[in-house]
This record gives C-alpha cells, sequence and structure tokens, in this order.
C-alpha cells in the first residue's frame, strides 16, 4: 500500500527522520510509536506531502508519490489528521465536515448558478454525511457551533470526523486518541476497525497510549532519533530490550516500560 | 426644534454626513479588497491602489468610447455602462498578473515579505501603464445629471438658511456599495466557494487537505478583487475625477481602514473605512459656521475652528493606524495579528 523507502529529513542539523524504511500493508491498521520526538509527526508529514523528504521515496500503491503536494495526495485517498488539531476557526462543526468533500458542484460558479437544482442535491447529501458523522461522534449538539470554541477533546474528534466524510483508502491518525475520554476512545477503537473491515480502509496510526495500540495495531513500528528501531506484533515489540531503552534513554518515564514484558 | 437647531443639522449633514459616508462606502470598498487577499494570500498588496487606477482608467476609455457612439445612459453616468466591461478586462489582466508574477513566488513558498516587495513591483509597472496610456492628468469622465438635490432647489423647498445637496455620484456610490458588500457576504457566508475561501484564510494547512483547490481559491478572490476594485475606483473618480496619482494617494487611508478594522476580517474593512472617513471630514472640517448656529448669539468663535487644514489630511490616517497599532494591533474586529 504505502512503502517509505530510505526517507531522511533535515530541519538545518537536525536530522528529524534518518533513513527510514518500512511499509504499510493494504488493510492493516499499523501502530508507530516512539519516544517525543522520534520523528513521528514529521514522517506522517512528508508522507502526507507537506514537506519534500531530503532523500528517499514515498511508494503509493506502485506510483512514486515523492513531492507530491497534500491536496494531490487527498485526491489519491491519503487523508491524515493532525497531532495539534486545526480547524476551520470561523466555520462551524457541520461546515467544517461540509468543507471536506473534492469536486462539489456548488464550487464551480457556473454550476453554482446555472444548474442550481444538482447543487442542492450534493449539498444534501454531504449534509446527511456530516450529520451522521456528527451523530456517531457524539458532536451533533454542536453542529451550529463555531470550531473555534470546541474543547480540545472535541476539536480532535472534529480531526478524526474530517477523515470519516470521504472514502478514503489510507489515513493516517498522529495521537487521536490524546485528550478524548475512555469511553469515545473505545468507540473510536472500534470504528476504525470496523471502517477496516467494512470499507477496507488502510490506517496508520501514531499513538502514545498503549493498551490502545495493542488492541488495534498489528503491526507496531517503533521509530527512534529518525530511524525504524525494530517492528513487529504489539507484544515482541513490548518485550524488546532496545525499545525499553529508547524511552528510558529519553529520561522519560513510559508506561510502555512499566509494563509487564 | 428651532430653526438654528435645524440649520445646524443640515450644515452638519451637507459637509459631515454625505460626503463622509461617501467616502467611507469608497475606502471601504477598497479595504475590503486589500483584506481578501490579505486573507487568502497572506501578504499585503501595495499594488492594489495601483490596480483601482488601472481598472478605473479602462471604465474611462471605454466610458469615452460609449460617448462617442453617443450611448449613454442619462440621467446616470455612461461609466455605469461601461463598468461590466471594465470589470470583466480588470479581472483578466488581474489574473494574467497573477500567472506571472505572484503564482511563482507561491510555487517557491516565498515569505510575505518577499510578496510584498513583489506586489510593490506590480504597483510601478500598473502605475507605468496607466500613465503610459492616459498620462498623468487628471480627466473628466462624468456626464448624465450632477445633483440628486440642488443646495439652491433644498433650501427653496425648505425655506432654510442652509442647503443639503446629494451628488449623483455620493448616491450611487452609497447604493452601491450596499449591494455590493450584501453581495459580498453572501457569497462569503453562503456559497461553497465562498466558505472554501473563509477556510483558506483560516486555515491554509488544512485547505490543502480537504478538497479545497487553492489555485481556485487564489483565482476568485482576485477576481473579486479586481472587480471591487475597478467599482470602488469608478465611483471615487466620478465623485472627484480620474487622476492616476490619487488613486497611489488612496493606499494609506485603505490600509488604514483595512488595518483599523482588523485586517483580514472582511466586516472590519467596512467599518475601518468610515472611522477613517469619518475622522479624516470631521478633523478638516472648519466648524465655525457649525458653531454659529449651536452655540447661543454672542458665543460664535473668530476663528476658522478647524483642527487640521485638509492639506493634512492623510496625516489622519496615519494617526489613526498608529494609535490602533499602539493600543489594539489586531483591529477593532479580531483580524489576523501581522
Ligand atoms: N518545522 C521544524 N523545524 C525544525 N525542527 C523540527 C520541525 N518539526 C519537527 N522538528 C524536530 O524534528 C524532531 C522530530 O519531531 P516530531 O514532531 O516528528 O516528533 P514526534 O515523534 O512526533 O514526537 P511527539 O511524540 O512528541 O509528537 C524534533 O527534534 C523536532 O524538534
Ligand atoms: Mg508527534
Amino acid at each position: 500500500m504505502i512503502s517509505v523507502e530510505d526517507v531522511s529529513l533535515h530541519f538545518g542539523g537536525i536530522k528529524a527522520v534518518d533513513g527510514t524504511s518500512f511499509t504499510i500493508k493494504q488493510g492493516s491498521v499499523t501502530g508507530l510509536i516512539g519516544p517525543n520526538g522520534a520523528g513521528k509527526t514529521t514522517l506522517f508529514n512528508v508522507i502526507a506531502g507537506v514537506y519534500a523528504p531530503t532523500s528517499g521515496h514515498i511508494i503509493l500503491n506502485g506510483e512514486d508519490v515523492t513531492g507530491l503536494k497534500p491536496h494531490e495526495l487527498f485526491d489519491k485517498g491519503l487523508l491524515r489528521t493532525f497531532q495539534i488539531a486545526h480547524e476551520f476557526s470561523s466555520l462551524t462543526v457541520r461546515e467544517n465536515l461540509m468543507m471536506v468533500p473534492a469536486n462539489q458542484a456548488g464550487e464551480s460558479l457556473m454550476s453554482a448558478w446555472f444548474r442550481r437544482d444538482a447543487v442542492a442535491a450534493q449539498d444534501a447529501a454531504i449534509r446527511d454525511k456530516a450529520a451522521e458523522v456528527m451523530d456517531f461522534l457524539k458532536l451533533s449538539h454542536l453542529a451550529n457551533e463555531q470550531a473555534r470554541n470546541l474543547s480540545g477533546g472535541q476539536k480532535k474528534l472534529l480531526e478524526l470526523g474530517r477523515t470519516m466524510m470521504v472514502d478514503a483508502k489510507v489515513v493516517l491518525l498522529d495521537e487521536v486518541g490524546a485528550g478524548v475520554n475512555r469511553t469515545l476512545l473505545k468507540e473510536i477503537g472500534d470504528t476504525i476497525l470496523r471502517l477496516r473491515d467494512e470499507r477496507g480502509y488502510t490506517f496508520c496510526m501514531i499513538e502514545h497510549d498503549m493498551d490502545f495500540i495493542s488492541r488495534l495495531c498489528d503491526p507496531v513500528i517503533v521509530m527512534a532519533e529518525g530511524r525504524v528501531l525494530t517492528q513487529g506484533t504489539p507484544d515482541e515489540v513490548k518485550a524488546n530490550e532496545d525499545v525499553i531503552e529508547a524511552y528510558l534513554g529519553t529520561g522519560l518515564k513510559n508506561k510502555l516500560a512499566a509494563e509487564p514484558a | 426644534m428651532d430653526t438654528d437647531t435645524i440649520n445646524a443639522i443640515v450644515l452638519f449633514s451637507n459637509f459631515i454626513l454625505v460626503p463622509g459616508m461617501t467616502y467611507g462606502a469608497q475606502l471601504a470598498l477598497g479595504a475590503l479588497g486589500i483584506t481578501l487577499v490579505f486573507g487568502v494570500l497572506r501578504f499585503a498588496n501595495f499594488a492594489h491602489g495601483d490596480m483601482m487606477a488601472f481598472g478605473t482608467m479602462i471604465v474611462v476609455m471605454i466610458t469615452w468610447w460609449f460617448q462617442s457612439l453617443g450611448i449613454t445612459i442619462a440621467p446616470l453616468p455612461t461609466a455605469l455602462l461601461a463598468l461590466p466591461l471594465a470589470i470583466v478586462i480588470s479581472m483578466s489582466v488581474t489574473l494574467l498578473n497573477d500567472r506571472m508574477i505572484f503564482r511563482y513566488y507561491r510555487k517557491k513558498r516565498s515569505s510575505p515579505s518577499t510578496f510584498v516587495i513583489a506586489s510593490t513591483g506590480v504597483m510601478f509597472v500598473f502605475n507605468g501603464i496607466v500613465r503610459f496610456i492616459i498620462g498623468p492628468d487628471d480627466q473628466r469622465f462624468t456626464d448624465g445629471e450632477r445633483f440628486i438635490i440642488k443646495a439652491r432647489e433644498f433650501k427653496k423647498m425648505t425655506g432654510l438658511d442652509e442647503g443639503l445637496s446629494i451628488k449623483v455620484s455620493q448616491g450611487l456610490t452609497i447604493v452601491i456599495a450596499i449591494i455590493l458588500v450584501a453581495a459580498l457576504f453572501w457569497f462569503l457566508q453562503r456559497t461553497r466557494t465562498g466558505k472554501a475561501m473563509r477556510a483558506f484564510s483560516d486555515n491554509e494547512d488544512l485547505a490543502l487537505l480537504s478538497g479545497i483547490d487553492p489555485e481556485r481559491v487564489v483565482a476568485i478572490t482576485w477576481i473579486i478583487t479586481a472587480a471591487l476594485a475597478t467599482i470602488a475606483g469608478t465611483l471615487y473618480g466620478l465623485d472627484k475625477s480620474f487622476k492616476p496619482f490619487t488613486y497611489f494617494q488612496l493606499l494609506l487611508p485603505m490600509f488604514a481602514s483595512a488595518i483599523v478594522g482588523g485586517i483580514g476580517n472582511p466586516v472590519g474593512a467596512i467599518v475601518g473605512g468610515f472611522v477613517i472617513a469619518f475622522s479624516e471630514v470631521i478633523i478638516t472640517y472648519a466648524y465655525k459656521k457649525f458653531l454659529i448656529y449651536a452655540v447661543p448669539p454672542g458665543w460664535a468663535p473668530d476663528g476658522l475652528m478647524q483642527l487640521l487644514s485638509t492639506d493634512y489630511k492623510f496625516a489622519v490616517s496615519f494617526m489613526i493606524l498608529v494609535l490602533v497599532l499602539l493600543i489594539r494591533p489586531t483591529g477593532i474586529f479580531k483580524g489576523k495579528v501581522i
């Protein structure tokens, strides 16, 4: 599905991503973990086209997509969420969601005026979809609220909601679970599995919550200092000495180390 | 109410209210263009004044052409008839300009300061083209009826000492500005493209990851800006006269309007336009005659009672701009912090 081939990205002297290679298999929920500053988000940004890599290639379904713009990748079915939630702050929650689908008829001035019926029909379909997504994420009561007024957790839900507005092929989730309550987190996990099983989505998710990872992800890729440290099933990874070392080495007390191997 | 009070009100309307509203509407339309470009393309477009001059020049030339063919729409000025065609031409030129200049810097992801410098270059080019084609002098292109109400008729009608005159150009400015602003807000609030523009202005990164085509949003922004600039320039030209240099001079009050209101915020641009216009008119008006009516007899002052000579009217925008930036850098309505 996606191959990351020897990708590096250097910010001046900082080697944020430093010769990383791995593949995300079709229909998998691949976990991407690693200590803070390991380069996970930066790698997502490279895959999603925000940064062109200093070297290396990104292959999506056999096609070299290195250096394509984010919206070009979006058109190819690659969606992502942001670790720090992004929103269209002056638009309402509903409008935020409705903005996601591309090539809407109402976008062309000509059809906005001359094909009003077609525009209205499509608009209604997208509106229904948005209602469904808001319902699922328990955001319906905020439909007409400006997105700037949402809480941090609600903004994360809106992030996830965006990826549910279109039929994606691959979704990159950057800590969608952070700041979301346990009950909802479980439902989000269920949805991810359902989207994969029923609609054939492929996921790659960055997450720090090891329980969440263990439940959903296989395989898990561990990054540290811009490189892939190891990969395997959640249990294999948790038992790996290097992984424990990497987490402790950063001086952070991570629950990973505390958990029985 | 005694006649002195009514006379004072009429005097105030004639010299402050009507001119302030007219000038405010003209500044607001100009500032809207500046604010839209700032919101979507994220740079201060110094070429805006000269784009206005360019659009207005096209209007003037088409007007002359129509007049030579004997096509007029009296009592309204022929310029109105020339507007649609002129708008289409200036939209095309603006889009061409974007393709040739600004798109290159977008591709390179240049910093806003690079864009500002590029826009300064564009300003000189437009300035040169306008002077080359039509010359630097004053051009008159007004025709049709001049007044809606003449001061003399008003006096005869009411029997008051003071007259109120409203020029056709003033009435047109206000009516057209209201229609344009209503249409623009409908567009931004209700249509998918308008929402995409607001979304793009809110968060470019995210817009790039939605079904929003950035080049389309940019093109629509320029199209709207070109229309606003041409209309604002024409209304100003009808009201005063067409002289290329005055449009360059308008850059300061227009930017002041956009920034005072909160740059990037369309409501702010409109409010800012009126704040600047009224400040300018109020500060440079000589209140002597007004006070003669307003205060008891014998108290009237000897001097002109003018706070600032009209020669310094541009200093007013500058002062307000500095004050706002010191006290509330985001403007009256929260715009983007620059
Ligand atoms: N735009 C940038 N300019 C310079 N350095 C950057 C930039 N973005 C990230 N970095 C650096 O790259 C390194 C990797 O950062 P990244 O955000 O990818 O880490 P991460 O693995 O996502 O961490 P976390 O778990 O905390 O989210 C860090 O050292 C960071 O400071
Ligand atoms: Mg991160």
